[in-house]
């Protein structure tokens, strides 16, 4: 079962990758990737009900946090049952998602900016080498490059050193992180490819 | 074309290196990360303690996929130490399908340790489908369930500092990695030790998951260098005139 399983797998990725190349293998491509959109749209469900058998649990036995857990369950049943009945495009079910999840979604990267500024202080007392000293005056060049300052801009900061750092120095190094990115992103796939890795229960 | 020289190259690099490496371990340079994730693991299983191997939210369906596979090549490994452990180790996904093969192979690595019937299915989750509600769902873990390190492998942007601030807020152990430059500087600021770039895909050869993994980190070595080589001769070829 093990190696039939591999064996689809692998045959499925060389033929996806192969569609890329040659267009006699385009609308295998194609098939298999609406096959795999499908699944991960059953997978999707199949997640939520993980979602909820989970918080179940904590909630039968009592575990800390419980009450968080019954109120994701409730909350997650009504809003199933709603979009069922109403289905997704209707006014209510809009009121719940642009007032309810967006706001609080936003309020969560509101209380990133705050939890930022606490780790910026704390990287020093956590790490404190020559890489954590370049990062944070970095970081406060660039915020006192783009503020509005009440005293109006510091001289050179914004025209020239924040230029000079985000244009020549940032992008060359995000593009090198990136191309590795991409260079482990390419040898993870061909292990997949070659069956070394298996993420699908192979070995 | 292009493209599938490169693949096809790198397939045999992959592929011949892979059968050198099976002969001749490679050395390994320090990376202070894995050096921390390698002793939390032990630790997590003398104290009796959690691992939570945050996968992020990336999806496989795109090119997100590449870290939250290397994510889940760590979790095989990790969850093939811990399974005998009283306090197994809990993977959490911010993609359904990436939920699903989280379970697949935490079930995989109970099946290599020879305790398949402690495998608990719901020590694979998804806590949420957005990346907020991911982290959202995450920080719970970390606070509420025994855990004493918070191993962040995968696509995260910046909804990774609220995990690892709870992670903090639990004086949990945080080891971050991710392919989003945004999540790399939030990781970078609030974890522990955090994985910068290609090291998030070094994380197998380091836990010793084979030498397949070894050989990539060969071969990324061996593209690395054509494309620096690359870069530099076209800027010379630029400044002689030549292009």
């Amino acid at each position: 079962m093990r190696v039939f399983t591999a064996v689809i797998a692998i045959a499925a990725g060389v033929l996806v990758l192969g569609g890329y190349f040659f267009p006699v293998l385009a609308a295998i491509q194609t098939l298999l990737l609406n096959w795999a959109i499908v699944l991960a749209g059953m997978a999707a469900l199949v997640g939520i009900f993980n979602l909820v058998s989970v918080h179940t649990n904590k909630i039968r036995s009592q575990q800390k946090g419980s009450v968080y857990s019954a109120i994701l369950v409730i909350a997650l049943t009504a809003t199933f049952i709603g979009g069922i009945i109403l289905r997704p495009d209707h006014g209510t079910m809009a009121i719940l998602m642009n007032g309810i999840i967006i706001p609080v979604e936003a309020s969560l990267m509101g209380l990133l900016t705050v939890s930022l500024i606490y780790a910026a202080i704390r990287l020093l007392r956590r790490r404190a080498d020559l890489m954590s000293v370049v990062f944070l005056v970095t970081a406060v060049l660039l915020i006192l490059g783009s503020a509005t300052l009440p005293f109006g801009n510091i001289p050179l900061l914004g025209s020239l050193v924040k230029p000079w750092i985000t244009q020549i120095l940032a992008l060359g190094g995000a593009r090198g992180i990136l191309i590795g990115v991409a260079l482990g992103t390419l040898t993870t796939g061909l292990r997949i490819l070659f069956g070394a890795d298996r993420p699908y229960g192979g070995n | 074309m292009n493209e599938l020289i490169i693949i096809i190259i790198s397939a045999f690099l992959l592929f011949a290196i892979t059968l050198w490496k099976r002969r001749s371990p490679s050395v390994l340079r320090e990376i202070p990360a894995l050096i921390r994730l390698y002793r939390t693991l032990g630790l997590s299983i003398e104290d009796g303690t959690r691992l939570h191997i945050s996968l992020g939210s990336g999806s496989l369906l795109d090119a997100r996929g590449g870290p939250a596979f290397a994510g889940l090549a760590m979790l095989r490994h990790i969850a093939e130490r811990t399974s005998v452990s009283d306090e197994p180790s809990i993977a959490s996904a911010g993609d359904a399908t990436l939920g699903l093969l989280a379970q697949d192979t935490l079930q995989s690595g109970y099946q290599a340790a020879g305790v398949n019937e402690l495998y608990i299915p719901t020590n694979g989750r998804v806590t949420g489908l957005s990346p907020f509600g991911y982290a959202a769902g995450a920080m719970h873990i970390s606070q509420n369930e025994n855990v004493s390190a918070n191993i962040m492998i995968g696509h995260f942007g910046p909804e990774a500092g609220l995990l690892a601030e709870a992670s903090d807020r639990e004086n949990v152990t945080s080891i971050g990695a991710s392919d989003e430059l945004s999540g790399q500087a939030v990781l970078y600021a609030n974890t522990n030790d955090a994985l910068i770039g290609e090291e998030l895909f070094a994380t197998g050869a380091y836990l010793g998951a084979g030498a397949s993994h070894a050989a990539s980190l060969t071969v990324q070595d061996i593209l690395r260098w054509l494309v620096i080589l690359s870069l530099l001769g076209g800027a010379a070829a630029k400044f002689f005139g030549v292009i």
